[in-house]
């Protein structure tokens, strides 16, 4: 009897372990970053409930500032807030590593680009900050 | 190979909503989510909220800034699933959970910012 062998070849995969990404730093980093994500989405949802709050009324929005100071939400939003800032950070650094913008036949050094995130980012916070305190 | 695939289409969104999130929504997290409730800042009066929020450009805007930050999130976190857990095989129902959900954000989006009352 003769038995029926696959002889074609199987493209070879190495296993890789579920937490590979504690491996290294470098890997770590990575998934932190892709993780920010989901802060830009629970920041959506925290603006939704917001908005709804305010349109329903007064009583609404002081009690969407009190729900906001509650330990969890508060606990929530601190580490929202430092994924938010992990993902402006690296995006910056992305977008000056992968933007190419050429002036007069050169190319304009990654530290300017970098700079112009910066610069943008600053004065767009100071405009929404003075616009929801000062104005 | 498709002769089309939507993941440009997808990865513009993404790409859009991450310029946005990374301008904006440190200061706004920041105030809305610290300093208002902390009250290190007085949060603004009511009426003068109602003002800023009811501004036909600020509406419009926040709105762009919740649709593109929700696909900003479907489209990433969709590779973090597939890659961080290692879910390739459960790629489509990934895919329909993660931008179904940002559909249906920003749906849910548009009707909360035309609640708005214009101005007092």
């Amino acid at each position: 009897m003769t038995q029926d062998i696959d002889y074609r070849p199987r493209p070879y995969r190495r296993r890789i372990s579920l937490f590979w990404w504690l491996e290294r730093r470098s890997y770590l980093l990575f998934i932190l970053r892709e993780l920010s994500s989901l802060f830009v989405a629970w920041f959506a949802v925290f603006l939704l409930l917001l908005v709804r709050a305010a349109s329903q009324g007064p009583e609404d929005y002081a009690g969407f500032l009190d729900w906001a100071a509650t330990p969890w939400v508060l606990m929530i939003n601190v580490i929202a807030l430092a994924f938010v800032l992990l993902h402006a950070v690296t995006w910056f650094d992305l977008t000056s590593r992968a933007t190419v913008v050429r002036r007069g036949g050169r190319r304009i050094p990654r530290w300017q680009i970098a700079l112009g995130g910066y610069v943008a980012w600053a004065l767009v916070s100071v405009v929404v900050a003075w616009i929801l305190v000062g104005a | 190979m498709r002769a089309r695939s939507a993941e440009p289409i997808v990865w513009l969104l993404f790409s859009a909503g991450g310029v946005l999130a990374a301008l904006f929504v440190p200061v706004l997290l920041f105030m809305f989510g610290l300093a208002f409730p902390l009250e290190w800042v007085s949060p603004p009066e009511y009426g003068h909220l109602l003002d800023v929020l009811g501004n036909p450009v600020v509406r419009i805007g926040l709105w762009v800034l919740v649709f593109l930050a929700l696909f900003h999130w479907a489209h990433r976190f969709r590779y973090t699933l597939y890659d961080g857990l290692q879910l390739r095989h459960l790629n489509v129902l990934i895919a329909v959970l993660c931008y179904g959900s940002a559909v249906v954000g920003s749906a849910v989006a548009i009707y909360l910012f035309w609640q708005i009352p214009n101005g007092l």
